[in-house]
């Protein structure tokens, strides 16, 4: 156990290792920071003179030893538009995707796990084939269109008039289809603070209504994978032996779907999950634009745009962390779950 | 097992409480609007860098700066000024103005505001690498006693008025001395933690109260607001910046906020149509160009194939089809208004005379050029170059056109990587003699004249009517000067003008804002008054 955690310590300064030198190197193409800074009418000196100021003009290597040299003590440099460290930037956000992605994934799990495992039950049945039906879907529209239709329908409104309004089943139609909107549409709202950079959306009303929507469009890419997952998997777990021996012994259906197949289902899914849910945070980037949602997705964004190279380097840095942290937590439920797979891969 | 089981319930007990809390939502709305305070939620789509005004000069700061600190004098609808902390002026000689200044101001911080605040600022903005380029032709400020200060310029200078738009005095006690780890209060820091930039205390209408970059700032009514007679009713402002175009229009629409900017082109009918809220746009004045490069092809020397080049582009098809309207098709830089606009000055497309001009300078069967426009710079960047490259095409010039997000443009542009290329301006000084020094005279890297002519366009002779402008101080003759270089620069074709980009804003109809919107995109939101019912 030790000894995999060290070897996955050694993976994940690797992986940091290796996105610093590339966001480095590409740091080029980023765009010049300077520009950013300064107003239009700036004359050449006062760029050439801050450019000189941050280190710009040195060669690549010295900037990438300089800046190696103070990651080693947990200095990442500072960010060109906040003007503070970039890891209390990015410290300062991560709560806001945290909570985020949080929520994506309890109403994932709430969501894709009975009507996976319904679908694989009955799969002939018509509500199982209209899941089936939605979710290619849901998976085939891009979460900030799936984000802005939902804007418009919770939280703008929409009117319809498409039906005659003067007549009793017209005007019920109408009211039906149409919305009044009302959900807030944009940033985290009433937020509590819990200690330190934490604040918290899950501690009011308020705040929850101000998750509802982003989190069901960024769950609206990875539910349907869900559910065709859990489905697949528990199609395949029915059909074996063990199952069918079951069967034949009398246990009640409830039992063996709930209690002998899920089980076995859930291997695999939790593999897969895990590693999914780590890339929410990558996918989390589209979904905070859209919602203005104060995250680190929407501040990666932003500093894109600002060619704020510093705080670029640190966030992919801290992506990285979190795939290998995530990957590394999967493994050891999986452990868990699953005793006879050995951690360090040496024979049993 | 048992584990699992309970886990499950509490995330049962979580979605059945997350779901009861829907209807609730309205309620808890309800409640910020009813108080007896009077609030105003804007959203822009960036937040001003920082609260030091002279860190930067951006429309973000200056906007900021009329909501925090208040101007010597500032600009009205009608390109006026109007005295604000400034309450008359005279020149009592050819390089000296004397100020009479407001009494009774107070700063945020509760000292009183006189002469040498006044002072110390210009001093301040005389040493920000962003305003130190326009306070160059300020000499010295003299505090001639308490309440008037005497402007000193180096020569004769026409602008001063509209210098004065830029000064906000800062409260100059309240920025000296050190900080707790010795730091110089007043000092202007680019890329660092400096006071200023987290601290301030200005004349305004507002204070602030509570920032987070990037997230929201929040102002509060300051009580001893020296501007009585300001009808402005709003006690709370939050400023929450929203970059995305279609979520900010939402916001609005949903009512999550009173009063948005910009309006995107793409949503304008859409605000239009929406009976709740109401939209007001306005010629701006950014004026959009491209630059034809003399140094890198030969032909763009012959003024003939430059003139070829402005028949064969349609402005008034672009304003009109590509921009829907929200543009006003230019033939000149300086927008109406301005002293050096040229009425007589006309978009001049005519495909026969494009045609005929290249057969005469030899060039009938065209040529190929290179060209690079910025994609999510100005409104429709890349479609305007697309446009403009199609156009070429029908007088046989092959353009290969590249478009670049503009934090990669501008490194291209600096280094004029194309033979023709995009760039979007805006006058400072709000006046045209901006425009020229920036855009048309002849590159000189010493003077930092012609900093962003990558054409290399040069003509001595438009510069010296420039120069001789820039010390006329006899508004009426310096306008006929300015007018004369429009017409020079039109005649030789020296760069082809688009448009000017229009602004638009949108608020919700209790939200009076027309009375404090304006062209220079400085929503004057202190006298701003939302309607009570």
């Amino acid at each position: 156990m030790i000894a995999f955690l060290i070897k996955r310590l050694f993976h994940a300064l690797l992986v940091m290792f290796v996105i610093s030198v590339v966001s480095f190197a590409i740091q080029d193409n980023l765009g010049d920071p300077i520009q950013q800074m300064v107003g239009q009418s700036v004359p050449e000196s006062e760029r050439a003179e801050l450019r000189e100021e941050l280190g710009l003009n040195d060669p690549f290597l010295v900037q990438y030893l300089r800046f190696a040299e103070n990651a080693l003590h947990f200095d990442f440099g500072y960010s060109y538009f906040y003007n503070e460290p970039t890891t209390d930037v990015i410290m300062r956000h991560l709560p806001a995707t945290l909570e985020l992605v949080f929520a994506t994934t309890l109403l994932i799990i709430l969501l894709s796990v009975p009507i996976g495992v319904y679908s694989a039950i009955r799969p002939r049945s018509w509500l199982s084939r209209l899941f089936m039906g939605v979710s290619i879907v849901g998976i085939s529209i891009p979460v900030f269109l799936t984000a802005i239709v939902l804007i418009q329908i919770f939280a703008i409104g929409i009117h319809v008039s498409l039906f005659p309004a003067d007549t009793a089943w017209g005007a019920w139609l109408n009211g039906l289809l149409s919305t009044s909107g009302g959900m807030p549409a944009y940033g985290r709202g009433d937020v509590t603070h819990v200690f330190g950079t934490w604040d918290t959306n899950f501690a009011s009303l308020n705040g929850l209504t101000y998750l509802v929507l982003p989190a069901i469009s960024l769950a609206s890419i990875m539910l349907p994978l869900f559910i065709r997952l859990i489905r697949a998997e528990m199609m395949e777990v029915l059909q074996s032996e063990y199952i069918k021996f079951a069967k034949a012994k009398g246990i009640s259906m409830r039992r063996i779907y709930f209690l002998h197949a899920l089980k076995n289902t859930m291997l695999p899914v939790i593999t897969v999950g895990g590693v999914q849910i780590g890339t929410l945070v990558a996918y989390t980037i589209l979904t905070e634009t859209v919602f203005q949602w104060p995250g680190v997705g929407l501040m990666f964004l932003d500093a894109i745009q600002r060619s704020d190279i510093p705080l670029i380097v640190t966030y992919l840095m801290v992506v990285g962390l979190i795939f290998v942290i995530t990957n590394t937590v999967v493994d050891l439920i999986y452990g868990l779950v699953n005793p006879t797979v050995k951690l360090t891969g040496k024979p049993a | 097992m048992g584990y699992y089981m309970t886990f499950k319930k509490t995330l049962l007990a979580t979605l059945i409480g997350a779901s009861l809390t829907l209807p609730m939502a309205a309620l808890a709305q309800d409640v910020t609007g009813d108080g007896k305070d009077v609030n105003l939620r804007v959203a822009y789509d960036a937040d001003p860098v920082s609260l030091d005004i002279h860190e930067q000069l951006s429309g973000g700061i200056l906007q900021l700066s009329h909501l925090v600190f208040d101007p010597l004098v500032r600009w009205t609808q009608d390109f006026t000024f109007e005295p604000r902390l400034a309450t008359d002026w005279k020149q009592i000689d050819d390089t000296t103005m004397r100020l009479h200044l407001r009494q009774g101001v107070t700063f945020h911080s509760g000292n009183p505001f006189t002469a040498k605040d006044v002072v110390w600022t210009v001093n301040r903005l005389k040493r920000s690498p962003d305003f130190k380029a326009i306070f160059e032709p300020i000499e010295s400020v003299d505090a001639v006693d308490d309440y008037t200060v005497d402007i000193h310029t180096k020569r004769p200078y026409p602008l001063l008025l509209n210098l004065s738009t830029y000064i906000f005095p800062m409260d100059s006690e309240f920025y000296s001395g050190t900080t707790e780890n010795g730091k110089d209060k007043g000092e202007i820091v680019k890329n660092g933690n400096s006071f200023a930039s987290r601290h301030e205390s200005g004349t305004g209408p507002y204070r602030v109260t509570a920032r987070q970059q990037g997230v929201k700032v929040e102002f509060e009514r300051f009580d001893d607001y020296w501007d009585k007679d300001s009808p402005g009713n709003v006690d709370h402002i939050v400023m929450t910046p929203i970059s995305e175009n279609a979520t900010r229009v939402a916001a609005l629409l949903s009512g999550d906020v009173d009063f948005i900017a910009p309006v995107p082109p793409n949503d304008l009918e859409r605000v239009r149509a929406d009976k709740n809220v109401k939209l007001v746009t306005m010629s701006g004045t950014r004026i959009i160009t491209l630059q034809m490069n003399q140094k890198r092809v030969d032909a763009f020397k012959d003024a003939r194939v430059r003139k070829a080049i402005a028949y064969a582009v349609n402005q008034e098809a672009i304003a009109d089809r590509l921009m829907k309207g929200f543009a006003t098709p230019a033939a000149q830089l300086s927008p109406k208004g301005y002293s050096g606009h040229n009425p007589d000055l006309k978009p001049r497309y005519d495909l026969e005379k494009a045609k005929q001009l290249m057969k005469e300078a030899g060039y009938e069967d065209g040529f190929s050029i290179t060209m690079m426009a910025p994609n999510n710079r100005y409104v429709n960047d890349a479609q305007i170059a697309q446009a403009v490259a199609a156009m070429l095409a029908r007088i046989n010039i092959k353009v290969d056109l590249k478009t670049l997000p503009k934090a990669q443009y501008w490194g291209e542009f600096d280094d004029r990587a194309a033979d023709i290329m995009m760039i979007g301006w805006h006058a400072d000084t709000e006046d045209s003699a901006n425009f020229y020094q920036y855009l048309t005279e002849c590159p000189n890297p010493d003077t930092g004249a012609g900093q962003y002519n990558s054409g290399n366009y040069c003509n001595p002779e438009l510069d010296k009517l420039v120069e001789k402008a820039n010390l006329e101080t006899d508004r009426d003759k310096r306008a006929k000067m300015l007018q004369a270089v429009e017409k020079g620069l039109y005649d030789d074709a020296a760069f082809i003008p688009l448009h000017w980009q229009d602004l638009a804003w949108a608020a919700k109809n209790k939200v009076q804002i027309e009375p404090v919107l304006n062209v220079m995109n400085f929503p004057y939101l202190g006298d701003v008054v939302v309607e009570q019912n």
